[in-house]
């Protein structure tokens, strides 16, 4: 029995559709990500299962139950809002228990409860002060103890580190991650931060314009993704695409790149099949910046390599890794250079493109060729 | 040549501020002068007042005129001062402020955190409300008044002013509470509560600046009402403001100014404490009640 | 975390929840129908009934027989509704006029970094706390003819001095003002100085950078800016200027005669002193119009401007 199910879930306000349609399943214990744009309909998607906000058509089912007509009170869920939504007239300690006095457990319990997230979250110190007496982090912090201290089935954090800065964006990212991985409880988690959906999820769904995009592990949809916008949503730096021409090639077909003035043709072993109806046409490459580095002298030969020179556009270094960009069919193409091995800006160098991971969409529909 | 210029400039602009200061201090006696003629007049005899003037301060001070005003002094056809309208006043502002006050706040709530179709409608059309001059409804609400048996009473007076005043009110919790994040709500409603219990648990103890804006400007404007007063009430029935209509414009024997002041301050004493007092929230009140939005 | 009743719990909270979520979903609706009742009836419902009234012969009781314009024709052929309107043209333009160059010229010279700026901004601020009743009884005092103002006059030596507006029709609608603009002066002072502190510190800066001198920067950067604050001034003071009924019958009673007479004063003498409803009931309903040709176009501006913004 699948922990949350949401089923053909729609949602639309007079004739604009919001959700259009989504389906998704996770297991109990599993982490999910809803990452995509701004306005893509995620938190809609978050507040429809909290119950926050009514279901147009489909169904959601928290723990087996469906719950399309539960209030938010009896849906057995917590969640954890973007501005932490304390009440900033209840001491920390009211806060995390006002849930639970609502629901009647009796104060002893309460007490214990209340003493057990604050021991979990290290915040014992923080118990008797007002919200606004806190940092943000601590803030946070509380709003997670608050969702704790309830024992939902399902926990709901809608953008819960967007309020925070970078430095504290990370640490509370790790927490999160602890966390998850000491209650053991599902989370549903909203998030436009790619990055953040990388490194949470076990599950994640990206979505576009009330559609989920694809629906997957971190790393199908890094190394497979399903279509031109979520290879171009998920990683950063963001992965490169080439518009270039298919030709034929030896038995099978290769891709006509052009750089300072200088054409290659790159053969591609693995999709020769698949690409082959487009010969003559155009086609999208989408090679990720790592893939795409110095020649490496004992791999220069093997298959799926080739090497092409180039000249260094701009140079970011970024200390573990510098950023070159050059120029290929009239487009800045982002490589990820070992320090040791990037020359200056201006110069020339050998890439060694590595074509194993190359994806291919179709320039009219976006859609992924193979 | 940097430095003559930078003195100068430095002079000039000394001079200015005594201008600028002179100035405030002129208009701040422009604004006083009236304050202290009424409480000057109010302690002199008829006498000196005769032969004194304006300006000057008592010859003698005495407190007569107060004691008449406020005890004795003839209003229409009684002679019992302005104690009766003062207490008068009282009775009906004090239900009428804090029931407005707690209709503005309940409304303020749903047309914020519990919308609904047509709650934004509702909103406009009672803002309009606001902005209606209040002769359009008196000779109906004289009817109905009388067909409620409430006419030329507390209670109906209390009633009046509810009905009036509940624009004004939900106006400003409404103002007050679109600043307070959705979340909250949405956090407390997971959490378990109900509409009443986020009402009284969660956002009424956050109000406290509101309410208090609320009732100084619900009881300002209440207690310095002219119109309803003396459209809906008659006899010992009267708010202070009539009565001290009624006295300073009761022309039987002699005219004594400085009853009239005394009676003037009287009525005008509770509104004045409640500015002293909390002067802030008021400026704030009338802020947020005239300026829409 | 240890499994807390809550868990248990949820299956009975939801079953005997039922009602009261359906409760639950009518209670908003419930809290506001009392206001939403309240407005329909008593301002809607009562414009209509005046509206009515207006159509009518109604004199000391209503009378629900129409008559059609008969009440507004009588009304502009009425001597003492064209000094009524007279009154609040004179009123309106000099009270507005006056509040707003006091209040602006108040609220640029307390903006100057002023040393107890918040006693002085009280004092200009307390006669608002006032009742108009208050203010006219004060003012009729001191613009007295015999003992008031004039008597100061005399007594400094200006023995030809006379100031007999209270009780000259000419002048009578002029203390009026005088007294107005003394209590509602100071909070456009105080909208005005809200508005000054609102102004972008570093626009003033960029001026005085390009070498602006101080007046320049009000005349043609700060002031131009408060233009909002001008129109709710205005739209505020029209309003208490239309609907000024206390402040008239406490200082000058509509004297002499009816001199000083305004539309409110009017209605009011017409509706319970007189016992002609249906004039008195003519006469709100211009009242009315009167204030939605001022308030509609501010609030159609407010609503564009909320809108591009």
């Amino acid at each position: 029995m699948g922990a949350l199910s949401i089923r053909e879930v729609r949602k639309s306000y007079g004739t604009t559709e919001i959700l259009k349609g989504i389906n998704i399943e996770i297991e109990e214990g599993e982490f999910l990500i809803l990452v995509g744009p701004s306005g893509c309909g995620k938190s809609t998607l978050l507040s429809m299962i909290a119950g926050l906000d009514s279901i147009t058509s489909g169904e959601v089912h928290i723990g087996g139950r469906k719950v399309n007509d539960l209030s938010p009170k009896d849906r057995d869920i917590a969640m954890v809002f973007q501005s932490y939504a304390l009440y900033p007239n209840m001491t920390v300690r009211q806060n995390i228990s006002f849930g639970l006095e609502i629901r009647k457990v009796p104060k002893p319990e309460r007490e214990k409860i209340v003493a057990q997230v604050a021991q979990i979250l290290q915040m014992e110190q923080l118990l008797d002060r007002k919200p606004s007496q806190l940092s943000g982090g601590q803030r946070q912090r509380v709003a997670m103890g608050r969702a704790i201290a309830r024992d939902p089935t399902l926990f709901l954090f809608d953008e819960p580190l967007s309020n925070l800065d970078a430095k504290l964006r990370v640490e509370m990212r790790t927490e999160i991650k602890l966390l998850h991985k000491r209650v053991g409880k599902t989370i549903v988690y909203v998030t436009h931060d790619q990055v953040e959906a990388m490194t949470l999820g076990d599950k994640i769904a990206v979505m576009k314009a009330g559609e989920v995009m694809q629906f997957g592990t971190p790393q199908q949809i890094y190394d497979n993704p399903a279509n031109l916008f979520v290879a171009s949503f998920m990683g950063s730096p963001s992965m490169n695409f080439i518009l270039c021409q298919v030709v034929t090639l030896n038995n099978g077909v290769g891709l006509q790149m052009e750089t300072g003035g200088q054409t290659h043709v790159f053969p591609v072993n693995r999709a020769s099949a698949a690409l082959s109806a487009y010969v003559g046409k155009q086609v999208i490459v989408g090679i990720r910046p790592e893939k795409i580095t110095h020649k490496v002298d004992f791999l220069a030969g093997a298959p799926s390599f080739y090497v092409a020179e180039a000249q260094i556009e701009i140079s970011e270094p970024t200390g573990a890794d510098t950023l070159l960009m050059i120029k290929i069919n009239d487009k800045n193409i982002v490589c990820r250079v070992h320090p040791e091995y990037a020359k200056l800006q201006g110069e020339r160098m050998a890439f060694m493109f590595d074509m194993s991971k190359t994806v291919y969409f179709d320039p009219a529909t976006e859609a992924r060729i193979v | 040549m940097a430095d003559t210029s930078n003195t100068q400039t430095q002079g000039a602009s000394r001079f200015g501020r005594y201008v600028i200061y002179t100035l405030l201090g002129l208009v701040c006696l422009y604004y006083l002068l009236p304050l202290f003629i009424m409480v000057s007049t109010s302690l002199k005899t008829l006498d000196d007042i005769r032969s004194g003037n304006l300006i000057a301060l008592p010859n003698e001070v005495t407190f007569e005129p107060w004691k008449e005003a406020w005890g004795s002094a003839c209003i229409g056809v009684r002679c019992e001062g302005m104690s009766v309208y003062f207490w008068n006043s009282f009775r009906f502002v004090v239900p009428a402020v804090l029931i407005s006050t707690l209709v503005g706040a309940f409304n303020g709530y749903v047309l914020t955190m519990w919308r609904f179709k047509g709650s934004d409608i509702f909103f406009s059309a009672l803002m309009i409300g606001c902005f209606i001059p209040f002769q359009v409804v008196l000779l109906p609400m004289a009817r109905t008044l009388g067909e409620l048996g409430i006419s030329n009473s507390i209670a109906g007076l209390i009633f009046v002013h509810v009905v009036y005043g509940v624009a004004f009110t939900t106006l400003f919790f409404r103002n007050y509470y679109v600043t307070i994040p959705d979340e909250l709500v949405k956090a407390a409603k997971i959490d378990g509560a109900g509409f009443l219990r986020i009402f009284w648990r969660i956002i009424l103890p956050i109000s406290t600046p509101i309410i208090v804006v609320s009732i100084i400007w619900q009881f300002t404007q209440i207690w310095n009402d002219f119109l309803f007063g003396v459209v809906f009430s008659s006899g010992d029935r009267q708010p202070v403001t009539v009565a001290l209509n009624n006295l300073v414009n009761t022309s039987t024997g002699v005219i004594g100014y400085n009853v009239d002041m005394a009676a003037a301050i009287i009525a005008a004493l509770p509104t004045l404490f409640v500015y002293i007092v909390a002067g802030k929230y008021f400026v704030r009140g009338l802020t947020a009640g005239s300026v829409k939005g | 975390m240890s499994a807390t009743p809550s868990t248990a719990a949820v299956p009975g909270v939801s079953n005997s929840g039922k009602f009261l979520d359906s409760v639950e979903r009518f209670l908003p609706k419930l809290v506001l129908a009392p206001t939403f009742v309240v407005t329909l009836l008593f301002i809607y419902g009562f414009i209509l009934w005046t509206g009515y009234l207006s159509f009518t012969q109604s004199r000391m009781l209503p009378n629900y027989d129409l008559v059609g314009f008969i009440q507004y024709q009588n009304l502009f052929d009425n001597e003492r509704w064209w000094v009524a309107l007279k009154n609040l043209a004179i009123f309106g333009s000099l009270f507005i006029a006056g509040c707003l160059a006091i209040g602006l010229g108040m609220a640029i010279l307390l903006d100057q970094k002023i040393r107890g700026e918040g006693f002085i901004r009280s004092i200009y601020l307390y006669p608002m706390a006032l009742s108009f009743v208050v203010t006219g009884t004060a003012w009729k005092w001191i613009l007295n003819p015999g003992l008031g103002f004039e008597k100061v006059m005399h007594d400094m030596g200006f023995a030809d001095f006379t100031f007999d507006w209270l009780t000259n029709s000419d002048m009578a609608i002029y203390t009026v003002v005088i007294a107005g603009v003394w209590q509602s002066s100071g909070f456009i002072m105080a909208m005005f100085l809200a508005g000054l502190r609102g102004v972008d510190e570093s626009i003033v800066k960029a001026a005085q950078v390009d070498g602006a001198s101080l007046p320049t920067i009000y005349w043609r950067i700060i002031i131009p800016s408060l233009r909002p604050v001008f129109f709710s001034a205005v739209m505020i003071l029209s309003h208490i200027a239309i609907k000024s009924f206390d402040l008239v019958m406490a200082l000058t009673g509509g004297g002499p005669g009816f001199a000083s007479d305004t539309p409110a004063t009017f209605m009011y003498t017409f509706s319970f002193t007189r016992n002609q409803i249906g004039m008195g009931a003519a006469s709100a309903m211009m009242m009315l119009m009167i204030v939605a040709a001022v308030v509609v176009p501010f609030l159609y501006s407010e609503l564009r401007s909320s809108r591009r913004g």
